[in-house]
């Protein structure tokens, strides 16, 4: 992917978002008068606790002793092999608590929404993977929780609304729209603005309006902290590039956020190229939208030339979403990150790549970084280290990829 | 002055309270709109809010969502709403016409080729469910810029200071959000909005309608009691809906809600 770059010197990255939640042009604050109050108090919350010494000590404990922290960053060395270049280094998010990298943002909100004394959680949910994230911690907690999640989607991913269920929570299956992530979003606002004065929202990736995108990516930085300090250790030095899956983009905001500051580290987010960027029937805003306004913030968005909203596709329910974090966008305009498209079929190929050469079967959503990593590795010399994104574990998968390959389990 | 501020005066002077209906363009099909539209003039409203169809409306019931999708169905665009509004001022060139709808359709047209496009085509006023006023200032420029009122909406959670910016942004009336929750809920509390508008008065001079929640002749009576303007939205849609297989019908039957709604008004 060619892009324009410009110095990333002269851009404020990690002074953002502004007072309003804007990220340059993306971001802020779009929603109906009813959800000001609640947003505000949120807003408020948040900027007070995330200095509060207290609530940082059980966040960490909990992420320590809950979510399994930190996790480890592995040297995929037999698979770096056969790529034959750069050093893949992987950032093991699939060994969380409950298998992914969504863990780390629902425990932190859950703690928020205590203090405020809130005892309802709602939660929209693609994949799966943020509804059983919230309906665990709302268990932990004992709150009442109802997660949202498009019909298409409870069929595509049984398992996880099975878990869900295990764990006390009312699934709600949204049949509007195209019934996958975004009516679900839809849905959970709709909920919200109707029990604005007893629930907590808790959504599941840096996208709706301010604060979320700010307070999840803050919550998710733990990714790239950590990361951070690991390579240091292992190997005593930054990475060259850092590659994550882009859907909403919690685990890559997340990876790349610690690294801003880090000149020579090069970034790329990678959306689902579904079945080419070509063909339309993909999930790539970043790669083939353009901006607007959807759920809350401006963004690139999926839209047709009217601006209605049109329906995404990907072989990842986790990725299957019109639109993306409005940091992401500034990322993208800025040219600090680069974003780019795997198309489903590289990202089953990477799914199989990475299952039969390390033992590891990675989320369908975290294939698509690694489909990436097979693409950019074996152009760059040995001595180059990368970091990939783990972000979630494949099991809950295991059904898509055996039915697009024919096979009955 | 603008088309609803003349009719708002008009309306206070006769003593008489706005009944604003609200209707998605293009529903149950784009031809039934302008007709449908003289037809709920004919049953007694004062004001019309005419509804942009949008894949993705975040504030809205059921019901409305439903309309939405009929409306796309027949992929009806902000252009072919427009195109509405000019082929009803034909006949009608007095009644306000407001349109109600989510930014991101107006975000693709542009915010400057938009105004000057709804002005051309007879429109008086423009509501944006999803568009506080933090973020309005440059919408709000190219609205006044072609004489079209920016309406806001104001909810149960709107402090003082909230309202007076709304009041400082905005034309036309403050369209007040009867309580907490989507479109066609029923959870209308007259008591409750009554004590909500005495404070609201004293933060603004504009007129407030009273949305959400009024589903029939009664409770538009109740709140025409209480407020300037009566809106109502998912109680006609509603019955649009059911003759969205009879659509030849629609102009003729579904205003009669909002006629029954009038003579109690007037009764009251």
């Amino acid at each position: 992917m060619t892009q324009t770059r410009r110095s990333s010197e002269s851009l404020p990255l990690t002074g953002l978002p502004d007072a309003r939640g804007h990220f340059g042009p993306y971001g802020g604050i779009f929603v109906a008068e009813t959800l000001m109050e609640p947003l505000e108090e949120l807003r408020r919350a948040w900027e007070k606790y995330a200095r509060d010494a207290d609530f940082l000590a059980e966040l960490d404990q909990d992420l320590a002793q809950f979510v399994g922290r930190p996790s480890p960053l592995y040297h995929a060395e037999r698979w770096s092999q056969q790529l034959g270049g750069a050093q893949v280094y992987l950032k093991r998010e699939d060994l969380n608590h409950t298998g992914a990298h969504k863990v780390n943002n629902t425990v932190g909100q859950a703690l928020l929404a205590k203090r405020l004394g809130k005892n309802r959680i709602i939660a929209e949910t693609g994949a799966g993977q943020h509804g059983v994230a919230t309906a665990t911690v709302a268990a932990r907690l004992g709150l009442e929780c109802v997660v949202y999640m498009g019909a298409e989607d409870i069929r595509r991913q049984a398992i996880n609304v099975y878990r869900m269920r295990l764990l006390g929570a009312e699934v709600v299956s949204v049949e509007s729209g195209s019934r996958t992530l975004k009516d679900a979003l839809n849905e959970a606002m709709r909920d919200w603005v109707t029990n604005v004065d007893t629930t907590f929202y808790i959504i599941g990736t840096v996208a709706g309006p301010h604060p979320y995108p700010a307070m999840v990516r803050n919550f998710q930085t733990i990714i790239g902290r950590e990361a951070r300090a690991q390579l240091l250790e292992q190997t005593g030095r930054l990475p060259d590039a850092l590659i994550a899956c882009v859907g909403g983009g919690s685990n890559a905001i997340g990876l790349f956020h610690p690294f801003l500051d880090d000149a020579g580290v090069a970034m790329y987010g990678v959306e689902g190229g579904g079945y080419g960027l070509d063909s339309g029937k993909h999930a790539a805003p970043l790669c083939a939208g353009r901006p607007g306004v959807l759920h809350g913030n401006r963004t690139y968005l999926m839209e047709d030339r009217d601006g209605q909203i049109i329906e995404t596709h990907s072989v990842s329910a986790g990725l299957d979403y019109p639109g993306v974090g409005p940091e992401h966008a500034w990322l993208k305009d800025s040219g600090r990150a680069a974003y780019v498209a795997v198309t489903d079929e590289q990202a089953l190929d990477a799914f199989h790549a990475l299952t039969r050469s390390e033992g590891i079967i990675p989320a369908l959503e975290s294939s698509h970084a690694l489909a990436y990593a097979q693409q950019l590795a074996p152009q760059l010399d040995a001595d180059k280290l990368l970091i990939v994104n783990l972000s979630g574990r494949g099991d809950k998968d295991i059904h898509t990829v055996a039915a697009l390959e024919g096979i009955k389990v | 002055m603008s088309r609803i501020a003349g009719r708002f005066e008009s309306l206070r002077e006769r003593g008489r309270k706005a009944l604003i209906p609200y209707i998605t363009a293009g529903d149950p099909e784009p031809s039934v709109t302008v007709p449908l539209l003289h037809a709920l003039v004919e049953a007694g409203a004062d004001v019309l809010e005419l509804g942009v169809p949008f894949s993705d409306p975040m504030a809205d019931g059921p019901v409305i969502q439903a309309a939405c999708e009929r409306a796309l169905a027949h992929h009806v665009s902000l252009h072919q709403v427009l195109d509405m509004v000019r082929s009803f001022r034909r006949q009608d060139s007095d009644t306000p016409v407001v349109l109600m709808g989510y930014l991101n359709p107006i975000e693709v047209m542009g915010y400057a080729a938009f105004a000057k496009a709804a002005h051309a085509a007879g429109v008086d006023g423009v509501l944006t469910v999803d568009l506080p006023p933090e973020e309005a200032a440059e919408l709000v420029a190219c609205l006044k810029g072609e004489q079209l009122d920016p309406i806001f909406l104001a909810a149960p959670n709107s402090d003082a200071e909230r309202i007076r910016r709304m009041t400082e942004n905005g034309g036309g009336f403050l369209y007040y959000v009867s309580f907490k929750g989507v479109t066609g809920a029923n959870r209308l509390d007259v008591q409750a909005v009554a004590d909500k508008l005495a404070q609201i008065r004293g933060h603004t001079g504009l007129p407030v309608g009273v949305g959400f929640g009024i589903r029939d002749a009664e409770s538009a009576a109740q709140i025409a009691a209480v407020a300037d303007a009566v809106v109502v939205g998912s109680a006609l849609v509603k019955r649009i809906a059911a003759l969205a297989d009879q659509p030849g019908k629609v102009a003729a039957l579904a205003p009669q809600v909002i006629a029954d709604m009038r003579a109690a008004m007037d009764r009251a």
